[in-house]
């Protein structure tokens, strides 16, 4: 099979065209607009949860330091990489498309896609850590209440336990926790939606549908991807990185 | 001079180019999608007005002889979902807005016609979802879902309800998105932004706050369900949390709400003005850009629901300020509505005493919002009938007029049928009467102190009672001006007079094609070369000093 797409198509009406447009530029332009625009929404709607999130920080932050040190960095910290890895092979996709080579561009997006599934792989190992310790906040799973083991002052550190910062309460530790899953569990959400407009994507492209002179969707789809990138590298720092500087850290 | 002819409809048009119930359900046409929404709001409206009966009618007598107070809770949380979320905010937008934006601006659809029909079901859903929670007992919050009565003490649907919300935002946010990426990408050749009829203007602004304050309310309605469900504690002061901040984010949409209510009324007000008194809106640059002020300082005023709220006293003030801040573009539109009615050529049509009728009460509501937004005047005014009277006067004396004066005024490019000029007039008329009798006496049993959302007052205050019944009387009248619209638009898709392209000879893009239109607007996409609302051409026109007057010229 040829590097390339052979084009089919008359330059003049592309197959793609949607009968509303007067032609491929505007369908673009009008695509991508529209993809800046909802990205727009998102923001406003994480924006809500980032208030709570610095409000409470900001009233509680022995609370914030103690739930914090105790979630994984080195688990968070690998999903960081792998997500930002995979907003790289997103860009490579597009750009492979722009030039028409759809084989790299395909192992690209599959690349992508399975960071995807690699960073939610071991999102799911956290959240697995976390119904262990019994960290699931309020009744979110009847019958498995909020109820951590907390460490005695001076206990050596157990990454099963809670170790207070002192002026610590666990009910506000478990707000943090509250924070934490609704802000990751809609990261995740929005990321399984990726992955399944990247697998869409895919499909697409090895049917042929991309070329030089038609990529949008696929841009359009990075423009989404590296959307939920950006919101995880915030989500990173404000969750795992609080506090690491002051006791009851573990090392 | 084009010669008189009897005028048929064409005879393919958006109407009848397709038939059968699928190729409406899974149309991508905008005009479609337009009269799908016609028909869900009409539905909604009828919904939420028969709340305002059951309201009207307990209040007749000082004692809660009809309902009980809980039965009543529930009456006024309903009404007010049902107006605000389900008719109010769609209502200009999703019918005329989706039916015009292109035609306006010589599209052939919205950008993306199949978020457009996704946009509709999804309001559907959203509808049918809070109907099922209407009907297995309701909600009895407030539309307001103030915490911790929401989350904790009220045995009512709040879930259900929040989610039927939440369903719906996503049908406004869509709409909005749509607007915004059409008007900045699809308008035809010549159509530069400052030759855009004000109606595009106002839906623009309506679209940002659509797309930046609609996810707010949805992650707030979210957060009260999982505080009501899972008990997290986010709003819950024994956790930690804080039962204002629920406030915070609640107004942080809904004040931008009202706005998403108004600024499409006041994009209707200028063409339904302009046309009718066939001049140029007087002011066009300070009007346009009025909706987008409108819809920044929108966004910083939430806390003026919050006076009495234990906000702090200096954010108060701040909030205060900005309030007083947002009156003034609204102000400015008035002011330029009146200049352009003065010296001009008015023409009493339906859709003009609407107009009309927009402006005054329009002012009165929002001069009265005034007293609301001075931190003294609103400690003694919250929460009591003056409150209720106020966002009436603008959502109905405004809002609603300004909806009914534009479904008149493209209602032959809709339907292609002319309503009956006749009932027109009469039911604007009976509607103005009958709205004033209902919120005017409002206002005062507020001042005189009648808490909002009680269903029974002291007996031994007669004032109160004839007041209630002055307002209820009203209520009746603006019921039966209401349901004669109903009536003859109904009739006269049957038997109204048939109407041409342009039966009111006007010059907006929108007339420039037929009645009703072809699916795709226009035959050959059109080429703009003049000013919106040009009613004298250039060659007529005479610089006076540094402004352009309108005189014919001898030539």
């Amino acid at each position: 099979m040829p590097e390339g797409l052979a084009t089919t198509h008359d330059a003049a009406t592309h197959s793609a065209l949607q009968h509303h447009f007067e032609n491929m530029e505007q369908q673009r332009e009008a695509g991508t607009l529209g993809m800046w625009v909802f990205l727009v929404t998102e923001i406003m709607f994480f924006g809500g949860m980032f208030l709570a999130y610095t409000l409470y920080r900001y009233k509680y932050p022995e609370a914030f330091a103690t739930a914090s040190n105790h979630l994984d960095i080195r688990l968070g910290a690998v999903n960081t990489v792998v997500l930002i890895f995979s907003s790289f092979t997103m860009a490579m996709a597009v750009f492979y498309t722009q030039l028409g080579k759809r084989r790299n561009s395909i192992v690209c997006l599959v690349m992508t896609i399975v960071l995807g599934l690699t960073f939610l792989g071991i999102k799911a190992v956290e959240y697995r850590d976390k119904y262990v310790d019994n960290l699931i906040p309020g009744q979110l799973i009847p019958g498995h209440p909020f109820h951590p083991e907390v460490a005695k002052p001076g206990e050596e550190a157990n990454q099963h336990k809670l170790h207070l910062v002192p002026g610590a309460t666990v009910r506000n530790v478990e707000l943090f926790f509250w924070i934490y899953f609704a802000m990751t569990g809609m990261h995740a959400l929005h990321m399984i939606i990726g992955v399944g407009l990247l697998t869409v994507m895919t499909i697409l492209a090895v049917r042929g549908r991309f070329g030089p002179e038609y990529h949008s969707p696929i841009e359009i789809s990075g423009l989404y991807w590296h959307f939920v990138d950006i919101v995880w590298i915030f989500l990173f720092p404000l969750l795992y990185l609080l506090g690491r500087h002051l006791e009851g850290h573990m090392g | 001079m084009e010669e008189f002819e009897i005028p048929k409809p064409p005879r393919v048009n958006y109407l009848n180019a397709e038939h059968g119930i699928k190729s409406w359900l899974l149309t991508k046409d905008h005009k479609r999608i337009a009269v799908l929404y016609l028909g869900g709001i009409s539905f909604f409206f009828f919904i939420g007005s028969l709340y305002a009966m059951a309201i009207r009618l307990e209040l007749l007598t000082p004692q809660g002889d009809l309902v009980q107070s809980s039965t009543y809770n529930k009456m006024f949380t309903q009404h007010g979902i049902i107006m605000v979320f389900f008719f109010l905010i769609p209502s200009i937008p999703a019918t005329l807005g989706n039916f015009l934006v292109p035609m306006m601006i010589g599209a052939k659809d919205l950008a993306f016609p199949r978020i457009n029909l996704l946009s509709w079901y999804i309001y559907i859903v959203g509808g049918a979802v809070t109907i099922y929670a209407l009907l297995a007992g309701g909600v009895d919050t407030g539309w307001t879902f103030y915490v911790p009565y929401s989350t904790t003490f009220s045995n009512s649907y709040v879930v259900i309800t929040g989610v039927g919300i939440f369903i719906s935002g996503f049908s406004s946010i869509l709409t909005g998105l749509n607007f915004i990426v059409t008007i900045h990408t699809m308008r035809a050749p010549g159509m530069t932004w400052y030759r855009l009829p004000l109606f595009i203007w106002s839906h623009y602004a309506t679209s940002l706050i659509m797309i930046l304050g609609t996810p707010v309310i949805a992650i707030t309605l979210l957060l009260v369900a999982f505080e009501r469900l899972a008990h997290i504690g986010i709003f819950d002061p024994a956790a930690g949390g804080d039962p204002v901040l629920f406030q915070h984010l609640f107004w942080f949409y809904s004040h931008p709400a009202v706005y998403i209510m108004v600024l499409p009324a006041m994009g209707v007000v200028s063409e339904l003005i302009a046309n009718f008194s066939r001049k140029n809106i007087f002011g066009y640059k300070f009007v346009a850009f009025s909706s987008l002020a409108i819809a920044v300082l929108g966004f910083l005023v939430w806390g003026h629901h919050m006076f009495v709220a234990s906000q702090s006293v200096y954010a108060g003030m701040i909030f205060s300020f900005l309030s007083f801040a947002v009156a003034i573009p609204s102000a400015i539109k008035v002011f330029n509505w009146t200049a352009t009615l003065y010296k001009s050529s008015i023409s009493y049509d339906t859709p003009m005493l609407y107009a009309l009728g927009f402006i005054g009460l329009f002012t009165i509501g929002g001069m009265t919002g005034l007293f609301l937004a001075s931190l003294a005047t609103d400690v003694h005014l919250s929460d009591t009938y003056f409150i209720v009277a106020h966002f009436h006067y603008i959502m109905v004396g405004g809002t609603l007029l300004a909806y009914l004066g534009g479904l008149h005024y493209w209602w032959p490019k809709i339907s292609g049928r002319m309503y009956p000029e006749g009932w027109g007039r009469f039911s604007a008329l009976i509607i103005f009467v009958g709205f004033n009798l209902t919120f005017s006496p409002q206002f005062v049993l507020g001042y005189m102190g009648m808490p909002r959302r009680y269903h029974t007052y002291p007996a031994d205050l007669v004032s109160w009672q004839v007041l209630h019944v002055l307002s209820t009387a009203g209520a009746s009248i603006l019921g039966v001006g209401l349901l004669i619209p109903l009536v003859y638009l109904a009739w006269s898709l049957r038997y109204g007079r048939i109407a041409e392209s342009n039966p009111w000879h006007l010059p907006g893009l929108e007339w420039q094609t037929s009645s009703p239109p072809p699916t795709e607007n226009f035959i050959t996409t059109p080429i703009v070369t003049q000013e919106a609302y040009e009613f004298v051409s250039p060659e007529h026109k005479q610089i006076v000093g540094r402004f352009e007057r309108e005189r014919p010229v001898e030539i």
